[in-house]
């Protein structure tokens, strides 16, 4: 059925048109402009679409609009802007934590997860916590280190 | 000497130039899919210029704004595009000192430059690029006269300058596949399940049913289905999948799966190196390794864009070279290359020929035929793992003879695998249209010396001192679409000769380490290995089959390039648990320190992954693998600490990196792997099942 989905979109109220079992990811990127989860496979296996849902992870390629109706989704382009950049966006810039990029927007909202439910992971923590995100650059180690550098400040009190 | 992509491309202003607000304009015809090349080679730039890294621009990649390179492969941009680019600068550099002096009537060699700027006498001298570059005319070719700098002069050249390219990935649209162009529709194309495969029928009212005002376009048994969004075309291409019939469709023969079974297809032979082998009292060993076909596992599926207008043809795509693109494209469409303007936009890492050459291919063949507004073609995760080239097997016969001290004194090399860049110059839309012929032969290039480049012979032989070495390569016609994945033939082939080593060196009782120094007279490489030992406390080695394993290995990467050892600690039971990773790496000049860090580890993981858990299974129409759930690669909790050394990283010479490390870190793995076990693994990758048969064995 078609009909106006509400939600919050990276903090802003958005309305959208739609049928509501359209998939939540074309509905960011084609209606709603948001570009920051990328299509990797379509099944939910790589990550490379992770939003946050109400703070949760999800797969927005294996969600349909109708579910989020009502809820606060979270993309990387929430996060921070190159001016005003999310501790996680500024410790993968300082320690260049990324190659290609691709997966990079999914692993930076399922880092922000875990870091809002666990201030302090350790290094097994956070490579669990992230075991479901494909990277094939072979970025992980620096990965993993730009989590815990980004958990470390903002556990001093930098601004997320 | 002009250097070879300078003299292909002579004018100095394609390279190199100054614009208004202080900025440089750098063009070259490497394409950056995040390895970092942009920021190198601008670095280099830099400093031939002696002008601010931060100054300079990078052209984005089009046909006509940026030199014709060719294609972005090999590791090679740093030896081939390097050169060029820093000669260029050192050209213009000559050419503004000599009107500067001109200006202030001195001597060119009074003057030097930083930052951009003049300075006489190590004073300001009032004059930079810019205020004289109305002067200067670039419309020219180089001299070959300008000296180019030597290390311990260089500046920005050994920094480890921040990528250019990547804070756009990290904050918002900068793939190509965020590219929506005005008036864009969305298509997808309903594959032929394989080559030479007919359209018996489509019932394009089931199509229509699903989506009422899709476009069907039907070309022999080319079909396309173009809609207004992305989402009706997903939906219209699934009813045509479930609404079409195909005859003629290959069936793929699973067992072909194995690389064992390339021995059964039909072949061509190429011998090189020594001569055979006449009979011998010597000791002699075997041994076969083998590499199944692997994905390139891109972690987006390729997209491409075309329009078609006025008889011009425009493609946005983000492959590996726009001129090899237009090329390509002008070719299959016909089209005059003058009437197609390639624009390149950021990918997905690509790591050799993956899909991306064919969605762009794909859109123009639809945007021919429906001429006016842009068509947009994004590939599905299914059709990248099933329609992309993959890297080809490879079954690897070794054989070797020993003096009466062990020492290895000939080496024999038989191999069975397809040309490794096969696939290169074409597109899989291709084989759809009417009147298509298939190539004769796939793609290899000929060498300077008449010999042709298969890429299957790279590294075949040890990168060792001995005395006669010979390889016989058994060209295959490959049973898919099969082309360059990372390193070719080379990583495998190190795979196959540094596990080798190691059985010789155990079937000798020679420490393995020791084995291989005793071989190796060059001081560079004997420094790599000694210090990888150190790394790796290769002297506290214990005793065989405890389950826990420590491996290494050494490779110079094709036979004169990087020299690199890589060390792996396994711990074994069901399956193999990576613990650490170590690698010494002499790449020669190194530019960027973390950039180069950052594509040797990135090598590593991605070959750990290929060891321990990669194969592309055949079946059906072709490939059977064609999810993540079923091409398994190394996950986050799988991923060991790497740790790395750069030696060396001030001689003149430098190499490329982003294929050096694959090959050692592949035997590492394995003769840790035999280590822990007290037994070998010959054929990849080191599953469950291939621990419990090695066992048994």
């Amino acid at each position: 059925m078609r009909r106006t989905i509400h939600l919050i979109l990276n903090g802003r109220p958005v309305e959208v048109e739609a049928e509501e079992t359209a998939n939540l990811l074309d509905v960011l990127r084609a209606d709603l402009g948001g570009y920051g989860a990328r299509f990797g496979c379509g099944l939910g296996q790589c990550g490379a679409c992770a939003v946050l849902v109400d703070g949760e992870e999800q797969p927005a390629c294996a969600m349909e609009i109708g579910a989020v109706d009502g809820r606060s989704v979270l993309t990387s382009e929430g996060l921070g802007t190159s001016d005003a950049p999310h501790p996680l966006q500024a410790a993968f810039l300082e320690l260049q934590a990324g190659q290609c990029g691709y997966c990079l927007a999914g692993i930076l909202v399922g880092a922000k997860a875990l870091l809002d439910r666990n201030p302090d992971p350790s290094r097994d923590e956070i490579a669990k916590a992230l075991a479901w995100h494909l990277c094939r650059c072979g970025v992980h180690n620096r990965v993993l280190d730009a989590v815990a550098l980004a958990a470390r400040r903002m556990r001093e009190g930098a601004p997320a | 000497m002009i250097p070879a992509m300078l003299a292909a491309n002579p004018r100095l202003d394609r390279w190199v130039s100054f614009e208004p607000g202080g900025r440089v304009r750098i063009a070259f015809g490497r394409m950056e899919y995040g390895q970092g090349i942009a920021t190198a080679l601008a670095q280099m730039a830099a400093d031939e210029l002696d002008a601010p890294f931060a100054s300079l621009r990078v052209v984005p990649a089009a046909t006509g704004d940026i030199p014709n390179e060719g294609l972005t492969v090999g590791s090679m941009s740093i030896e081939f595009s390097g050169p060029a680019i820093r000669t260029a600068c050192a050209e213009v550099r000559a050419l503004f000192t000599a009107a500067a002096a001109d200006r202030l009537g001195c001597d060119p060699a009074e003057l030097d430059v930083r930052e951009g700027a003049f300075l006489r006498g190590g004073q300001p001298a009032g004059l930079d690029y810019w205020s004289l570059a109305a002067e200067v005319d670039l419309a020219r070719a180089p001299t070959g006269a300008a000296p180019l700098k030597t290390p311990d002069a260089m500046r920005v050249v050994g920094q480890s300058e921040a990528r250019l390219d990547l804070p756009a990935k990290l904050f918002g649209r900068t793939f190509l596949h965020d590219l929506i162009l005005p008036g864009l529709r969305h298509a997808r194309v309903l594959r032929q399940p394989s080559p030479g495969a007919k359209l018996a029928s489509l019932d394009e009212a089931a199509v229509r049913r699903a989506v009422p005002d899709v476009d069907i376009l039907i070309d022999h048994a080319f079909v396309a289905l173009i809609c207004e969004t992305e989402a009706d075309a997903a939906r219209a291409h699934a009813a045509a999948e479930a609404a079409a019939r195909w005859e003629d469709v290959r069936a793929m023969d699973s067992a072909l799966s194995e690389p064992a079974a390339l021995k059964t297809l039909a072949h061509e032979d190429i011998a090189a190196g020594a001569p055979p082998a006449g009979p011998s009292n010597r000791r002699r060993i075997t041994a076969a390794y083998g590499k199944p076909f692997l994905s390139h596992g891109s972690l987006g599926p390729s997209v491409g864009l075309a329009r078609f207008q006025d008889g011009k043809l425009t493609l946005w795509t983000h492959n590996q070279g726009v001129y090899p693109m237009r090329a390509l494209a002008a070719r299959i469409t016909g089209l005059a290359p003058e009437a197609i303007e390639v624009i390149h936009g950021q990918g997905p890492g690509c790591y050799g020929h993956n899909g991306a050459d064919d969605p762009p291919i794909d859109a123009a063949l639809i945007a021919i035929r429906r001429p006016g507004r842009p068509i947009r073609v994004q590939w599905r995760r299914e059709d990248e793992f099933g329609f992309a080239p993959v890297g080809t097997a490879m079954l690897m016969e070794l054989s070797a003879e020993l003096d009466a001290s062990g020492r290895l004194v000939d080496y024999t090399a038989e191999i069975w695998n397809a040309p490794h860049t096969g696939a290169r110059g074409t597109a899989v839309a291709e084989s759809a249209l009417a009147g298509y012929v298939a190539p004769a032969r796939p793609f290899q290039p000929v060498l300077p010396d008449g010999s042709r480049f298969t890429g299957g012979v790279l590294n075949a032989t040890p990168s060792y001192e001995v005395e006669a070495t010979r390889t016989l390569e058994h060209l295959i016609e490959t049973p898919i679409r099969a082309s360059s994945l990372r390193s070719l033939g080379g990583a495998p082939n190190t795979f196959a000769v540094e596990s080798f080593i190691d059985e010789i060196a155990e079937s000798v009782g020679q420490d393995p380490l020791a084995y291989r120094l005793a071989m190796l007279s060059d001081p560079r490489a004997r420094a790599v290995l000694i210090r990888l030992s150190e790394m790796c406390g290769w002297a506290q080695r214990w005793e065989v089959g405890t389950g826990r394993g420590l491996g290494l290995a050494y490779a110079r990467h094709r036979s004169h390039g990087a020299m690199v050892a890589c060390a792996a600690q396994v711990e074994v039971d069901a399956e193999v648990k990576l613990a650490r990773l170590w690698c010494a790496c002499d790449g020669g000049l190194i530019v960027n320190p973390d950039g180069a860090r950052n594509q040797i580890e990135g090598g590593m993981i991605m070959a750990a992954s290929w060891t321990l858990k990669e194969q592309v299974k055949l079946g059906g129409s072709g490939v059977a693998s064609v999810t993540w759930d079923d091409y398994p690669i190394l996950r986050f909790d799988e991923v060991p600490p790497v740790e790395i050394e750069l030696l060396n990283t001030r001689d003149p010479q430098p190499f490329g990196l982003g294929e050096v490390s694959q090959g050692p870190v592949m035997a590492a793995i394995g003769n840790a792997v035999a280590h822990a076990l007290g037994a070998r693994i010959r054929d990849l990758p080191m599953t469950r099942e291939k621990i419990a048969t090695a066992l048994l064995a």
